[in-house]
């Protein structure tokens, strides 16, 4: 046995500084991002969903919308797939969390002395960055079979980013379940249950006014409806204010409600 | 004489159900402290409190000088922590969930991939450090975990169950292993289901049964304090076996047992050895075997809870809490 593990006499520190607590985010969110260097299939994953709904929406479904013009509906669902798209990703937020949790990795974590938001703000970087991975996917298929991009790489930039805001904003949701829930694949199947029905009752893949007056009193509300008119406008054709105003705003209270829960739920479950 | 851990009057509650009621635990710097108890009396809580992953309801305990609570993060400085679950990162491999541990220690890269290196040949790794840990089989894990717990050189460690789910192989090897940590001076709190695991590990033994102490002593005193000694009287004519039972009870008094021709009773006053020898001698009895022996924790135990160790619960205690919270 080496004098390795020799206790030797130290000086605490007192509290976490702010720096430390950032360092110790990048690495937790290395952590996460590192694992896909052994398990590149993590990528595929993020990707073949969105894919699929791609070439789905546009050669199965996209004739039958506009007569015979698969890539003019293309060019209209683009923007609500990548919305839609970006909302199932943050269930992956709550999932991972709940592994972590359920499996311990989470206890150890807390056991250090390291920043106490460190490994949920290390897991939400990392998630943004897979987010931000699965946008790029689905634009570049996109392009590849006829979207066009119509304003420009700055409308294009300004989509990304406020996908990606409300996105962070959304994935309090997640983290919130995945807290709550009492093992991984429970959040999935909330995923699955909520966010189904709430994006495909907006306007990511048709048009509001073709549909009954009862159910557009709720398209128009729905915040699905303006992260993809915002997401349209900006890259493709649209009002883009209204819409992107009306999603910051939605980001905001779905953060200022759900963040506090999430966190206080955290706090009581670990 | 210094305390690496003392807590007094520990209390959790989780909604209706009372995890520990009212726990004092003390450890010597430098010694091995044994939580024993059957799933379910309040271990896994305990060291949850110590580890600062939980506030006490009500209580208070200090982990070399400094309260869990009000100085967690000094507390944390100073503890390792190896839970009841392998808590390593799966999709990481060896290396990497070590040297996360380091960064995250504020070790510098070479430092934390040096440090890595260190605790990976030494907990017989080294081969698998570029395997993912889902790679490792359970004995592996649990080396890992280890491994994570000592990559900060904690002065306090908290071993949760360190063996439960090993074979007898690993289980040898982690024992050894604490042996090593205690002589480099880290004073180690380990819980355990086993009770010759906190035999042959602990200085201090501390028995929690429903969230309550029940006994505490080094091995010795415990074993005394349940009448101390066993008599054991095996005769080699199977037939006389109801002649030694009955006169070893009329000596001897309460608990006796017969288990095939095996007559056991426990005995606090040593003198009935000769008693018995001449009872046995004018009943015309030979015997095969007749032996005074230290009772086994395992009777301790029977004697202070009144039921068994082994408990047909294999629920992990962590995932009864974290339903409940």
């Amino acid at each position: 046995m080496t004098a390795s593990t020799l206790a030797a006499p130290r000086t605490l520190t007192r509290r976490v500084s702010p720096a430390a607590t950032l360092r110790h985010t990048a690495t937790l969110a290395w952590r996460s991002l590192v694992q896909i260097k052994h398990n590149p299939m993590e990528l595929i994953d993020l990707s073949i969903q969105p894919i699929m709904f791609v070439l789905l929406f546009t050669y199965v479904f996209g004739g039958q919308m506009t007569g015979g013009h698969p890539v003019q509906y293309l060019q209209f669902a683009l923007p609500g797939i990548i919305a839609q798209n970006a909302m199932f990703a943050t269930m992956n937020t709550g999932f991972l969390l709940n592994t972590d949790i359920t499996k311990g990795v989470f206890d150890r974590l807390r056991s250090l002395p390291i920043g106490r938001m460190a490994p949920l703000a290390g897991r939400i970087v990392a998630d943004t960055v897979k987010q931000a991975w699965s946008m790029a996917i689905l634009l570049a298929v996109g392009l590849l079979i006829g979207f066009r991009v119509k304003t420009n790489i700055g409308g294009l930039l300004l989509a990304f980013l406020l996908l990606l805001a409300f996105a962070l904003a959304f994935s309090w949701i997640a983290v919130l379940i995945g807290v709550l829930v009492s093992e991984p694949d429970k959040v999935m199947i909330f995923g699955f249950t909520t966010i189904f029905p709430l994006s495909f009752t907006s306007t990511a893949f048709a048009r509001v006014d073709t549909m009954p007056g009862w159910l557009q009193a709720w398209v128009k509300v729905n915040p699905v409806t303006h992260l993809s008119d915002a997401t349209r406008g900006l890259i493709s054709s649209g009002p883009v204010a209204s819409p992107v105003i009306k999603t910051m705003v939605w980001g905001v209270a779905i953060a200022a409600v759900f963040a506090p829960l999430a966190v206080r739920a955290l706090r009581r479950r670990v | 004489m210094t305390y690496a851990i003392q807590a007094e009057g520990l209390v959790k509650r989780f909604g209706e159900t009372v995890a520990l009621n009212g726990v004092d635990l003390t450890a010597r710097a430098g010694t091995v402290l044994g939580v024993l108890g059957p799933n379910g009396a309040g271990k896994t809580t305990a060291v949850r409190i110590l580890a600062t992953l939980l506030r006490p309801d009500e209580g208070r305990a200090l982990v070399d000088g400094h309260d869990v609570v009000r100085e967690a993060h000094q507390v944390r400085q100073l503890i390792g922590l190896t839970g009841q679950y392998a808590s390593v990162d799966e999709m990481l491999t060896g290396t990497e969930n070590l040297v996360m541990i380091g960064r995250l220690l504020e070790l510098s890269r070479a430092e934390s991939k040096a440090r890595a290196a260190e605790l990976l040949e030494r907990f017989e790794l080294w081969d698998a450090r570029d395997r993912p840990a889902k790679t490792y089989s359970g004995g592996m894990r649990r080396r890992l975990d280890l491994a994570a717990s000592l990559v900060g050189r904690p002065s306090v460690l908290f071993l949760d169950e360190p063996t439960t789910g090993l074979d007898p192989h690993a289980r040898g090897g982690m024992w050894d292993t604490v042996r090593g940590l205690v002589d480099d001076g880290v004073t180690v709190l380990l819980t355990t289901q086993y009770l010759e695991e906190a035999d042959q590990l602990a200085d201090e033994i501390v028995v929690i049964d429903h969230g309550q102490v029940i006994a505490n002593g080094t091995p010795d005193q415990l074993k005394n304090q349940v009448g101390g000694q066993v008599l054991q009287v095996r005769p080699v004519d199977e037939r006389d076996r109801e002649t030694v039972a009955g006169l070893v009870s009329v000596v001897v008094g309460d608990g006796m047992q017969v288990e095939g021709d095996l007559v056991t009773a426990p005995v606090t006053d040593p003198s009935v050895l000769p008693t018995i020898v001449r009872r046995l001698d004018d009943a015309g009895v030979v015997v095969a075997e007749l032996s005074l022996r230290r009772s086994t924790l395992d009777e301790v135990f029977l004697v202070l809870t009144g039921h068994r160790t082994e408990s047909t619960d294999e629920t992990p205690e962590l995932v009864i809490e974290g339903s409940r919270a």
